[in-house]
Order: C-alpha cells, then sequence, then structure tokens
C-alpha cells in the first residue's frame, strides 16, 4: 500500500479534500427522494476516504527517514506566495482518526437518523472536507477558508432534525462561532501586517526577526488569534457553548463533532509549535504558562461537570471538554516526551467520546422504550416520525430494515460492554489505551528526557498540578461513569431487551476496538507519535520542506514532427 | 485618516460587542454584523505599508513594482473572503433566529418566556 501511495503522491495528499467535496457537490444534485443512493455514496466516499487517509499515514512514517513531509503546491507557486498543503505525520493521524470517526458516525446514521431532516449526507461530506483541509493546510487564510467550511456544515449538521431544543443551542452555537471567526480574522490580518505573510513555514522564520518594537503586537496578535482557536477547542472559560450544543446534536452528529474540539487542539498545537517554539528567539515559548493554566482549569471544569451530570449526552459532551483541557494543558509544556503522550491520548480519547455520544443514543433509547428522550424532556425530532423510529418486536416490515435490522440477543450485554470499555479509556484506567496515554504523560513529566537520564530532576509546581489533575481528574471521571453505568445496567430489570441493529453496534465496536488495538499495538503506536513530536518541536524541517518546494516545471513546447 | 479609521472600528466594535450581549436574537444579530464591519475595516487597515491614499491597484509599465508606489493586494483579497463568509453565515443566522422564535414563541436568546422579552400574539 505504501509502494503504491509514494507512486501517487504528492498528488493523493489532495484526494481528502478534493473527494468529499466532489462527492458532495455530487449528492447536491440529486432529488432528496433518493437517500439511499446518497447514503450509498457517502458510505462509500467515506470509506475510500479511511484507505487514502491510511495510505498517507503509511506514506509519512516510511522506514529509514526520520521526518517525511509532503508538500503540495495546488497552484504550482512557490511557497510564500502560492497556496501549498503540507502532509506530516500529525496531519496524516489527523486524517486517519477523522476517517474513523466520520466512518461508524455515517453508518451508524444509517440505522435511523439520516432521514431525520434533509441534505445530510452533503452538509457531512463538506464537514469532511473541512477537516482534512484545515489538517492539512500550510496557509493561515486557508486555514480560515477552511475553518468556516468545517463550521458552515456545522451549523447544518447541528440543526439536523430540527426540534427546539436544537434551534436553541443552534443559535448559541452559531452566534459564539461567528464571534470566534471575527477574532480569527483579525489575528490572521495583524499577523500579516507585521509579518508580510501569511504562509505558516515563513511565519515561523520571520518571527524571531520582528522588531522589538513591533514585538508586543506579535504577541497581541497570537493571543487574539489562539482565542478564536480555544473557543473551538472547547477552553475553560470559553466552553459553556459546548455541552448543550453537543447534546441537542443528534447522536451521528454528535460523534462526528467530537473531532471539532480536536481541530482546535490541532491548530493550536501546530501553530504554537510553528511560531514560538525554542527557536522563536524572544518570544520563545510564549504563551505557555496560558496554555498550561487554561487547560487545567479546562481540565477540573470538565471532570466536576461530568460528576454533575444526569444526561449521558451531557456526559459525553463533558468528557469532550476533559479530554481537550488534558491535551491543552499537556501541549503547554512542550517537551517532546509528553507531546508524544498527548498525540497517543489523542486518538483514544476521541474514539472513546465519539463511541460514548452513539452509545448514549441507544441507552436513551433503551431506557425510554423506544422514543429518543424521556416523556418528561422536550426534545424530540419533528420531522423523525412515527414510521422512522423502529418498531417494537421482531416483525420488520420496511424492506431496508430486513437487511439490516436484525435484532441481537445480546444486545444488552453487548451495550453492557462497549460502555464499560468507554468507561476505561475515557477515565484512564488499565488496561485500555487512555491508560497507555495517560502513564505516557505521567512518564514525561517525571523524566522528561527519558527513563533513567533524568536523574534529580523536579518537575515543579506545573508539573505537580498536572500530574495531581491527570491522576484526580480519571478518579472523578470513573466515579461519573460508573455510576451511570450502574443506573442504567443494573437498574434494569424491568425494561425490555434493547433493540439493537448491526448498522447501530458496528461503528460502536469498530470505534472501541480501534482503542483496543492502540493498546495492542502500544510499541510501534508510540514510535509513530513520538516521531510526530519530534518533528513538531523542531519546527525547522517543516519550514524547509514547505520554503523549498519547488514548482513543477511547465511542460516544454511540442515541436511539430515535421523539424529535422 | 488614522484617526477616523481608529475611532470607526472602535465605535463600530464597541456597539457590536454591547449588542452582541443584548438578550434578544434581533440585537445579536446587529451586533454580529456591525462586529463584521468593524473586523472588516481593520483588515484592511493591516496592510504592510499602512493606511494610504491615492496608490494604483494594477501594475503599471514603468512604475517600480513594490508595496511603496501600489495598494497591498492582500488585506483586499482577505476581506473579499471575509465579506463573503460573514454574509452567509449571516444569512444562516437569520434562518435560525426565525425558526428560533417560531418555537419558542418569543424573541430571547434562551427561549424563555420573561416579562422584558416580547411575546409573540
Amino acid at each position: 500500500m505504501t509502494d503504491i501511495a509514494s507512486l501517487l503522491m504528492p498528488h493523493l495528499m489532495l484526494a481528502p479534500i478534493a473527494l468529499p467535496m466532489l462527492t458532495a457537490a455530487l449528492m447536491l444534485l440529486m432529488r432528496e427522494e433518493q437517500q439511499r443512493l446518497k447514503l450509498g455514496f457517502n458510505i462509500l466516499s467515506t470509506l475510500i476516504g479511511l484507505v487514502i487517509a491510511i495510505a498517507l499515514l503509511g506514506w509519512t512514517d516510511q522506514a529509514g527517514a526520520p521526518v517525511t513531509m509532503g508538500v503540495y503546491m495546488p497552484g504550482n507557486w512557490p511557497a510564500p506566495f502560492g497556496i501549498s498543503l503540507a502532509l506530516d505525520r500529525l496531519s496524516a493521524l489527523m486524517l486517519v482518526v477523522t476517517s474513523v470517526v466520520a466512518l461508524s458516525s455515517i453508518v451508524f446514521a444509517a440505522a435511523r437518523w439520516h432521514r431525520a431532516g434533509v441534505h445530510f449526507h452533503p452538509l457531512f461530506q463538506f464537514q469532511l472536507m473541512g477537516l482534512a483541509g484545515a489538517f492539512l493546510t500550510a496557509d493561515l487564510f486557508n486555514l480560515f477558508v477552511f475553518f468556516e467550511i468545517t463550521l458552515a456544515a456545522s451549523y447544518g449538521l447541528l440543526l439536523h432534525g430540527s426540534g427546539r431544543a436544537r434551534i436553541q443551542s443552534g443559535l448559541h452555537y452559531i452566534a459564539i462561532n461567528l464571534a470566534a471567526s471575527s477574532l480569527l480574522l483579525i489575528g490572521v490580518s495583524m499577523l500579516y501586517g507585521i509579518t508580510g505573510t501569511l504562509n505558516m513555514a515563513d511565519l515561523a522564520s520571520a518571527i524571531p526577526h520582528v522588531d522589538a518594537a513591533d514585538r508586543g503586537l506579535l504577541h497581541a496578535a497570537a493571543s487574539i488569534l489562539a482565542m478564536a482557536f480555544l473557543i473551538k477547542a472547547a477552553m475553560w472559560p470559553l466552553n459553556f457553548w459546548l455541552v448543550p450544543a453537543y447534546s441537542a446534536a443528534t447522536a451521528p452528529v454528535g460523534a462526528l463533532f467530537a473531532l471539532m474540539t480536536k481541530l482546535g487542539v490541532y491548530t493550536v498545537l501546530r501553530l504554537w509549535t510553528l511560531m514560538f517554539s525554542s527557536q522563536a528567539g524572544d518570544s520563545a515559548l510564549f504563551g505557555s504558562a496560558w496554555l498550561m493554566c487554561g487547560g487545567m482549569l479546562t481540565m477540573a471544569f470538565g471532570a466536576i461537570g461530568m460528576l454533575g451530570s444526569q444526561r449521558l449526552t451531557n456526559l459525553a459532551g463533558y468528557a469532550a471538554i476533559l479530554s481537550s483541557g488534558t491535551l491543552l494543558a499537556a501541549a503547554g509544556f512542550g517537551q517532546n516526551l509528553l507531546t508524544a503522550g498527548i498525540l497517543y491520548y489523542l486518538p483514544s480519547s476521541t474514539f472513546a467520546v465519539a463511541a460514548l455520544f452513539l452509545l448514549a443514543d441507544l441507552i436513551d433509547r433503551w431506557r425510554n422504550a423506544g422514543a429518543r428522550t424521556a416523556p418528561y424532556e422536550d426534545d424530540e425530532a419533528p420531522f423523525l416520525n412515527a414510521e422512522l423510529v423502529p418498531t417494537t418486536g421482531l416483525n420488520l416490515d420496511e424492506d431496508e430494515e430486513v437487511l439490516i435490522g436484525r435484532v441481537i440477543p445480546a444486545a444488552a450485554a453487548f451495550l453492557g460492554l462497549a460502555f464499560m470499555v468507554c468507561t476505561l479509556v475515557i477515565s484512564g484506567l488499565p488496561p485500555l489505551s487512555g491508560f497507555v496515554g495517560k502513564i505516557a504523560m505521567l512518564n514525561a513529566l517525571l523524566n522528561p528526557l527519558g527513563v533513567g537520564t533524568s536523574a534529580g530532576y523536579q518537575p515543579g509546581i506545573w508539573g505537580w498540578t498536572l500530574l495531581t489533575l491527570l491522576i484526580g481528574t480519571g478518579l472523578i471521571g470513573s466515579i461519573a461513569l460508573i455510576r451511570v453505568g450502574m443506573r442504567h445496567f443494573w437498574a434494569s430489570h424491568d425494561r425490555n431487551t434493547p433493540q439493537l441493529r448491526v448498522a447501530e453496534g458496528l461503528p460502536i465496536a469498530v470505534l472501541l476496538l480501534c482503542c483496543i488495538a492502540m493498546t495492542v499495538q502500544a510499541g510501534p503506536v508510540m514510535r509513530y507519535m513520538q516521531n510526530a513530536a519530534d518533528a513538531l518541536h523542531s519546527p525547522g524541517t517543516y519550514i524547509h520542506g514547505v520554503l523549498t518546494q519547488a514548482p513543477v516545471p511547465n511542460p516544454a513546447p511540442i515541436l511539430s514532427k515535421e523539424q529535422p | 485618516m488614522e484617526l477616523v479609521l481608529a475611532i470607526a472600528i472602535g465605535v463600530l466594535t464597541g456597539s457590536g460587542v454591547w449588542l452582541l450581549l443584548r438578550p434578544r436574537t434581533y440585537q445579536v444579530i446587529m451586533g454580529l454584523s456591525l462586529m463584521a464591519y468593524a473586523v472588516n475595516l481593520f483588515i484592511f487597515s493591516m496592510g504592510r505599508q499602512g493606511l494610504a491614499i491615492d496608490k494604483e491597484p494594477v501594475l503599471k509599465p514603468g512604475i517600480a513594482q513594490d508595496l511603496v508606489n501600489y495598494a497591498d493586494p492582500m488585506p483586499q483579497a482577505l476581506v473579499l473572503t471575509a465579506i463573503v463568509i460573514g454574509f452567509a453565515s449571516t444569512a444562516l443566522f437569520l434562518v435560525v433566529l426565525l425558526a428560533s422564535r417560531g418555537t419558542a414563541g418569543n424573541d430571547h436568546v434562551d427561549g424563555v418566556h420573561s416579562r422584558d422579552v416580547q411575546e409573540m400574539p
């Protein structure tokens, strides 16, 4: 597969953006009645996207080369002037995570949610396009454009299914994101005014040479820009919109939104390590204390929120906040071993939170005997009418439900086991990947130079605080999840067996199996993450790779054959 | 000119933020629009050579091709994209605003009934 990938590179890099865009464009031409055809296209396109992402991941991790960078220039102009896309290990990792979550989410939606409103499939693909673009771009302004594509699609997806709760939280979500976009534009334009470039690599090489008089302005610009990303990454106190929005969203959309906070974390990690690396002169590690402090407060907020949640979807929302707080706090330290730990923690926590969003839908439906919500809750999707709600009993009459609608006898056992795995990963209990990720972080905090070579090192007050919080939030998270588990699974004797379809069980199983696979293959995965983190903390390779990529020469004029 | 532009941006942002914090959806959308105007003006002022008037936007033969003689094209490109995206998002927000008023029966941002909120007849 790597051979095919290297044969197709660098053009394969464009595929994660072009494929969803073309699929969405094609689906926009279809009538709304052709839901099943659209669904087929959507699943097929997402599946191809996953294969491409895995091929790209394999390509970036070629043996022998410590850092492999793919740079693509869509306009064939050299770097500081034209648009460039850059692919390194971190981007490839994010692409794979996106594709896995997206595939699970769309298969889950196939069971029923995709029929709850119009234009679900094109919006879904546009969302994937925006995410892939934001992960690949090496240009601040294109980052803004791809952010807006992601957001525009997410507004539509959040409102999918309609209903009062979704419209209310959608209103808040759109307002806060429009304000964040204004901040993003202010930051981007200030950075252009100070350094004269928007290319991330060029920006990074310009920052050490900024005038001392302009440095304060540069820091202000970077802070305003960071504010926009931290709103997406849900840092406290910029995250009050998250839980209502995510818990009001339909289950597949909630799972997909688990990625959106990670987009914020990715952008912060990418831009911060590029712009304020240790080689950035007077600006080296600017904002590190803010990231650490804000991240730790976010962790505490997320954990307390988990403890106080009654609804499962709220619990999943707070789990997303906890995970992104952990990532931000640990990223703020700027140590490559710690960054490797968070890169390992990132995919597994994303998978687990996404699976929890999907599970919450099934468990709520089970608990409320078929309806998604309890009678006292005002959260019904008006377009999800009675014939779309799964019928009770075994006689499933609709054609498509016969194909995919088999009732699994062990459905309750499956739900319970899946919930248990989610608990283990989210709270970081052994033996699953959440534990491995947290141990990697704790180890890096205590031995920042590697085990055995950091004798006499003291982690300092920040280090000890993060260490305490990592363990403490794990404990609080596990208490909250276990309590919910007891209430839903052990106190369920008077309920029917849950109705579970293969299309609903499969995505959850796949997401959790990914976590288990990451645990089993922890060695190679960790090595990959370590390489990715090392590349992040020595941005010279990225800068050199993007700035020195030569444009493809124009084809030579074809000479006519008659010439002697 | 710097002073005039700075005051304009400041007033627009100030009113925008104040309106954004108001409880009614219509005020919020006006606030967001004012903020978008302020941001657009701000982007214009962020050219490499600062604010300038009477500069050529198009290359002319015989004039040295640098930013001293020509208008900075980058803020123009930025602001054009920002206007388009901001306009589209505001239009979408307007639709959600109407939907919210339809479902909640009033124009409070949280959709709650309270005395100072206009009730639908």
